[in-house]
């Protein structure tokens, strides 16, 4: 079966998708889509194939837009994105995953989480989140208080993860009715001396689950870099071995839980650049131990971008592809796991994330 | 635009027959919506309402869930900026536009 590979991207300035055969030589942009609304997360169905891209318009405010039709023709909705009358108005769609089960979740600003079990048509507020005694004490980060990390667990319907920043990381195992903090282990280097591992508060830049079922999960987050094996009960730092402890992205390989890829930048008040202007993903493949970096193709000195925290990806192919976009619109992709990178489109608009789908056909 | 390209739609007793002008980045969301659309309403509440009939979700895009006129959308209502429960007679000339607004 011929096999067809997607990337979606997400931009400032609407939804883009990069289309090749399973080669991964050659890639056709098309886009802009979604009427260029600031689209901040596009994901595809792998089951169904069907798009969906979660952003938010200055003027119209929040909305996932929908496409059955790998991109030619898109509707939109928002019907239920909304908090109950009195709250604060949802300002955008940040993040969007699909559930075991087969709902689709909306992370969205302010933080708050969004069942839709009509495929994006229309949308219920998962309430227990918002309910969680910790919620009054949730300060936003410099970006507002996101929800921008969306992880469900691909066999549990129940079980759910989050990243909220800066809130920390929430599980449910219970479909969202209630919540636990999961940040013990990792650090608030910006809290006063002695309170730095707090319950919560902590600022996570990116969540992503290892394959395999085996409960590990990898974060990206202001402070430091951690692995968990027991689903975020506890977390242990890898961040030695790599040029600092701050980034956004974090991506993990699509078989094998060892493998992980991250964007260290330069630290927090330095800029938040590529390192001495030189671009390289770090990848790990023995869980966080040691560290390599990979920068052959990458550009190297006066490379003054950084890399979003949704804008980070990998295929399902073998070798497995990996994909990141730069917030100076730079597109780059791997197809031999991080050892070499091409740049597929070098001028879009600021890239806010990077998805693949692969397809059969 | 001439007349027989303007909607209408069947109100209420004591719904006012008004004339909405809509912004051309809220149309080109919903197939098939015009730039002027003329409809019966009492107040802005029910224009919307009324608007969202005719293309489903647009409330969605003009309102939030405080509930109010979204922030950066203005509605003029014979030329004053108005609110969701600003009151409409009858052949009422409405703007809704969008504000400067984005990057």
């Amino acid at each position: 079966m011929a096999e067809q590979v997607f990337i979606l991207v997400g931009t400032r300035k609407g939804a883009f998708i990069l289309e090749s055969d399973a080669m991964r030589r050659s890639w056709a942009v098309r886009g802009p889509f979604c009427e260029t609304w600031p689209t901040n997360h596009v994901v595809a169905d792998p089951v169904s194939g069907t798009i969906y891209a979660g952003g938010g318009n200055e003027w119209f405010g929040p909305a996932v837009w929908k496409s059955t039709d790998f991109g030619a023709t898109w509707s939109h909705s928002s019907q239920g994105l909304a908090f109950e009358p009195g709250q604060a108005p949802v300002k955008a769609v940040w993040s969007l995953a699909r559930g075991a089960d087969g709902a689709l979740y909306a992370g969205v600003e302010p933080a708050g989480l969004f069942r839709s079990e009509d495929g994006g048509e229309s949308w219920s507020h998962i309430e227990g989140l918002q309910q969680h005694p910790t919620r009054p004490d949730w300060n936003p980060g410099g970006a507002g208080l996101i929800l921008h990390s969306l992880v469900p667990d691909p066999i549990d319907a129940s079980r759910i993860w989050v990243g909220i920043s800066a809130a920390g990381v929430f599980a449910t195992e219970d479909g969202g009715a209630s919540w636990q903090t999961r940040n013990r282990g990792t650090r608030a280097d910006f809290m006063p001396e002695g309170q730095n591992y707090p319950e919560f508060g902590q600022c996570v830049h990116c969540l992503v689950m290892a394959p395999g079922g085996g409960g590990r999960l990898y974060q990206q987050n202001h402070c430091g870099m951690y692995r968990s094996d027991d689903g975020g009960k506890a977390w242990e730092s890898i961040e030695a071995g790599l040029p600092s402890s701050f980034g956004f992205p974090a991506a993990a390989h699509p078989r094998d839980p060892d493998c992980l890829y991250l964007i260290p930048l330069n630290g927090d008040i330095k800029g938040r650049f590529m390192p001495e202007g030189n671009t390289a993903v770090w990848r790990t493949t023995d869980a966080g131990r040691s560290w390599q970096p990979k920068r052959e193709g990458l550009p190297q000195g006066g490379a003054y971008f950084n890399v979003l925290r949704q804008a980070m990806a990998t295929d399902t192919m073998e070798p497995a592809g990996v994909y990141f976009g730069t917030n100076a619109g730079g597109l780059y992709a791997s197809i031999d796991e991080g050892e070499s990178w091409d740049c597929l489109a070098p001028f879009l608009p600021t890239i806010t994330s990077v998805e693949t789908l692969v397809i059969g056909r | 635009m001439s007349d027989e390209t303007l909607r209408e739609r069947h109100g209420e007793a004591g719904q006012a027959s008004v004339l909405v002008r809509l912004p051309p980045h809220l149309v080109v969301l919903f197939p098939g919506a015009e730039r002027r659309v003329s409809l019966k309403a009492r107040d802005v509440n029910e224009m919307v309402d009324a608007l969202d009939a005719l293309w489903p979700g647009m409330r969605e895009r003009i309102c939030d869930e405080t509930p109010a006129i979204r922030r950066h959308i203005n509605v003029f209502v014979e030329g004053r900026r108005a609110s969701l429960s600003t009151p409409l007679r009858e052949g009422a000339d409405i703007f809704v536009l969008t504000a400067i607004s984005g990057g």
